[in-house]
């Protein structure tokens, strides 16, 4: 018999916010044990939440990159469970009115596009972390992650294959990229998610027993677990080697299995109720058009915008609009000397390379992109040198507040018109090595770049080498 | 020297420099990292703060009889620490989650006001039922009342539900004399001969000030209690369970599991009444029940503010009962551990609906929202003759 996978995804992202949601503190990843705390986050009495203003922000602009529904009176529940990493033992999150519902995202498959139905974005406070190799014995809790703003994003079950999921997560992770909702780096936990996998018969409009596979944390991994769990359910159809309960299960991926963690009857109750200290919170008008007009041109928009409005390649294109801060800075630099193509060269060679030799991802990138088209201006009217403008380029990835024409006067790197001193130049390099020039003479053209090099260096690249070039051939040849 | 009246707070407002304890072996001896708003505001407005008055197990029970810490006796009767530190000059500040505040201060001779919900900033007081409790002020006079209560009613960011500056000043003012006081029907069910003599004083006096006084019919005292009792016990469950022995606080020593360490450590520290209220919380937001305990409960909490709004159309406020009786005995609590579930059923209309309530002479005061100065100004019209 044929079988068909019903999949959905609970995908978890953590907003780019400063602070956490109820608190002042950072939101940062990366400090040390503890660091970013404070008596709210860690549950002592007293603390009461106020609602960070910037995660509703995101929550609504999640919910507009993903076709939703925003409800303008949205609200906080409360979950209950006992876990040492949930300092309050409740968590804060969204149970009766999420700030968004019903939407869609559209994905490629092999048959064309589909569209995957999302149920609801929720935002919620993240959990700590519990840290078990510090002692043998004991278990320590590091509550920096406690309340870190997190939107879960619910699909409905319209997946249908390990492709699909990663297609479905891969537009995900691209569009909230773009909106600035969230870094989504699966490597720091900043996006995780929990599939819901059934099996039935093709055709067959009755679900199967479903499982849920928790906390995953890599592509591969959720490919793996899908191929893995399909299998284990046909198997089990088939061959009636278990029986399949509702039940959470953990991946172990270097096992390459799947592992029961909790049946249904042994779940917990949440006891969900609102949240009395956090009053509804009201989308008027005003905000909502707020947000609405702050959203990104979606990738694949800006990516044909690139192709046939302003003629860049399809190579060009697919490099600079994979991150939205490429996007950002090639449109400043464009708006200001109007040359797509060398903005968009200057971005792939010279600030994409910057970024990979400071390690920084292209999200990081925080160059003012008017100044970089003011320099690509410079360079291109020949008042810089090419490598010269490199320089200041470098200068200004150390100072934002660099202007380029200024930086370049201050450090001698204006081109001379002055052409009696090219000629000069050109007659003391020229006279120190007779040998080369005679070779030149007697028709070994190559040669001619070693003067060439020896002639720049001497005026510290502040030429145009159309004019040392021609400077060069009159002196050797005249 | 400042002639300013010292301050005294019950054991649910945290303080950096005292211990807060909230009545349970839980937090013996817990040190607060931040002082309350309202001993901020208090300090910086040159009070001084004295000290701590002890207070039942989380403030739910009749008068502080179930602190951990113990309760004194006098005459047989349970005394209510803060009313005690008041008699002896002070001004108490304390939170009024269930009643305790308003009946001990009724029953001590004493004056007390909760004022309208979000007025006064709950920020650093040991949360239990957040939807309804509010810090209250006991005093000798309501002058003393009035004093405190126009420091500590404030807008504070830190307080997600704190109102705004115009409506915090609102409740410093008496915007109006009382012409027309109602008595609910229902409020007099179950109260003893002399409490009915206390509101039949009370009610004199009203009407010797040339304030109408009339009985009227109504449910509110009969379904108030019920439906409060819901959502108080529901939201201390959950805000109780940040107590699970982990962090800071009661930790059993008796443990090989988190589980265990849980369990334990919650079993060991918290008292019967307060298990009581946790397990009937609990069951009222199990998925089972939800529907038809807690969000009815919410259902019947707007069903009652909307009936409080129909009577204010007449009346400028209700005079109701404090308690059923004027003391409470171990033998009251002997025969009925949950006699704080039941008494409550005087206190719980204000509770639930966030309305300001004044306490005196065995009696309450209920107003509209923003009339805190008006049923302070009826209480006066009582000290005038009891002088």
């Amino acid at each position: 018999m044929k079988y068909e996978v019903v999949i959905g995804l609970e995908v978890h992202v953590e907003l780019s916010t400063k602070s956490k949601i109820f608190c002042s503190c950072s939101a940062e990843f990366g400090a040390g044990p503890n660091e970013h705390v404070c008596p709210a986050c860690c549950g002592m009495p007293g603390m009461l939440p106020v609602v960070n203003k910037r995660v509703v922000d995101l929550g609504m602009t999640a919910g507009m990159m993903l076709n939703c529904h925003i409800n303008r009176t949205t609200t906080f529940d409360k979950k209950s469970y006992y876990y040492p990493d949930l300092p309050c033992a409740y968590q804060t999150t969204q149970w009766f009115a999420p700030v968004a519902v019903n939407g869609y995202v559209e994905i490629d498959t092999p048959s064309g596009k589909k569209k995957v139905r999302i149920k609801q974005i929720h935002m919620e406070e993240d959990a700590g972390k519990l840290v078990h190799d510090i002692a043998p014995d004991t278990t320590h809790v590091d509550f920096n992650r406690t309340s870190v703003p997190l939107i879960e994003i619910v699909s409905q079950p319209d997946l249908s294959s390990a492709d699909e999921v990663i297609a479905y997560l891969e537009r995900l992770h691209s569009l909230l990229r773009f909106a600035r909702v969230s870094d989504c780096r699966w490597e720091q936990g900043s996006m995780r998610c929990d599939v819901n996998l059934s099996v039935r018969p093709e055709g067959s409009t009755k679900l199967g027993v479903r499982t849920e596979i928790k906390n995953m944390n890599s592509l591969t991994a959720i490919a793996r677990a899908i191929e893995y769990e399909t299998a284990r359910h046909i198997d089990a159809i088939e061959n009636g080697t278990e029986v399949l309960v509702q039940e959470t299960r953990r991946w172990d991926d270097a096992k390459g299995k799947s592992f029961s963690m909790r049946t249904k009857e042994t779940a917990g109750d949440y006891r969900y109720f609102p949240d009395p200290n956090i009053m509804p919170i009201v989308i008027d008008d005003a905000w909502f058009d707020e947000i609405n007009a702050s959203l990104p041109e979606f990738p694949e928009v800006k990516r044909e915008r690139y192709i046939t409005e302003l003629g860049l390649s399809e190579y060009d294109a697919d490099q600079i609009t994979s991150s939205r801060a490429l996007c950002d800075c090639f449109e400043d630099a464009y708006s200001v000397c109007g040359k797509a193509k060398d903005c968009a060269n200057w971005i792939i060679s010279e600030v994409m390379s910057i970024l990979n030799s400071k390690k920084m991802t292209f999200d990081m990138l925080t160059l003012d992109g008017k100044a970089l088209g003011a320099l690509i201006n410079l360079v291109c009217d020949g008042t810089v040198g090419r490598a010269n403008g490199k320089k200041v380029l470098l200068a200004m990835f150390d100072d934002a507040s660099i202007d380029p024409k200024k930086y370049a006067e201050e450090n001698g790197f204006i081109v001379s018109n002055d052409t009696s001193l090219v000629e000069s130049v050109v007659k003391k390099v020229c006279d120190s090595d007779p040998q080369t020039v005679a070779d030149i003479r007697g028709g070994r053209d190559k040669a001619i770049m070693a003067l060439f090099g020896r002639c720049m260096k001497e005026l510290r690249g502040n030429c145009d080498p159309q004019v040392l070039r021609k400077a060069l051939m009159d002196y050797i040849n005249g | 020297m400042s002639t300013k009246k010292t301050i005294v707070l019950d054991d649910m407002i945290l303080t950096k420099t005292m211990p807060t304890t909230a009545g349970s072996r839980m937090l013996e001896g817990y040190m607060s990292l931040f002082d309350a708003e309202a001993v901020t505001s208090l300090t910086e407005a040159g009070y001084e703060i004295l000290g701590k008055a002890k207070c039942g197990e989380f403030a739910i029970d009749l008068v502080g009889e179930s602190c951990y810490f113990g309760c004194e006796l006098q005459d047989g009767h349970f005394v209510n620490d803060l009313c005690e530190k008041v008699k002896a000059g002070s001004i108490g500040v304390g939170l009024d989650v269930n009643g305790s505040i308003r009946r001990a201060s009724a029953q001590a001779g004493l004056i007390s006001i909760k004022p309208t919900y979000g007025t006064a900033s709950r920020f650093g007081t040991v949360e239990v039922a957040c939807s309804g409790e509010t810090v209250s002020v006991v005093g000798s006079t309501a002058d003393d009342c009035a004093e405190v209560l126009s420091v500590i009613a404030h807008h504070d960011t830190k307080d997600g539900t704190s109102l705004s500056s115009d409506l915090c000043d609102k409740v410093k003012v008496c915007a109006k004399k009382a012409k027309k006081v109602a008595i609910l029907s229902s409020s007099l069910d179950g109260v003893d001969d002399e409490v009915r003599a206390k509101i039949d004083t009370f009610k004199a006096i009203l009407e010797k000030n040339g304030v109408e006084v009339c009985v009227v019919d109504s449910d509110i005292f009969k379904f108030a209690r019920p439906a409060w009792n819901i959502l108080m016990c529901s939201e201390l469950c959950n805000n109780v369970s940040r107590f699970d022995g982990v962090k800071y606080g009661y930790r059993s020593s008796n443990f090989t599991t988190i589980d265990e360490l849980y369990t334990n450590s919650r079993t060991e520290a918290f008292g019967e009444l307060l298990k009581s209220a946790i397990l009937f919380g609990s069951d009222n937001l199990s998925t089972d029940n939800y529907d038809r305990a807690y969000d009815k409960a919410l259902r019947v909490r707007r069903v009652i503010v909307e009936a409080f709004d129909r009577i204010f159309e007449d009346f400028d406020a209700v005079l109701c009962p404090a308690c059923s009786k004027m003391a409470y005995t171990p033998e009251d609590i002997k025969n009925n551990k949950h006699l704080c579930f039941e008494e409550n059923a005087y206190t719980a209309p204000a509770s639930i609906t966030g309305l300001p309530s004044v306490a005196l002479a065995g009696v309450t005061l209920i107003g509209p929202a923003f009339s805190d100065g008006m049923l302070l100004d009826i209480a006066r019209m009582y000290e005038e003759v009891c002088k």
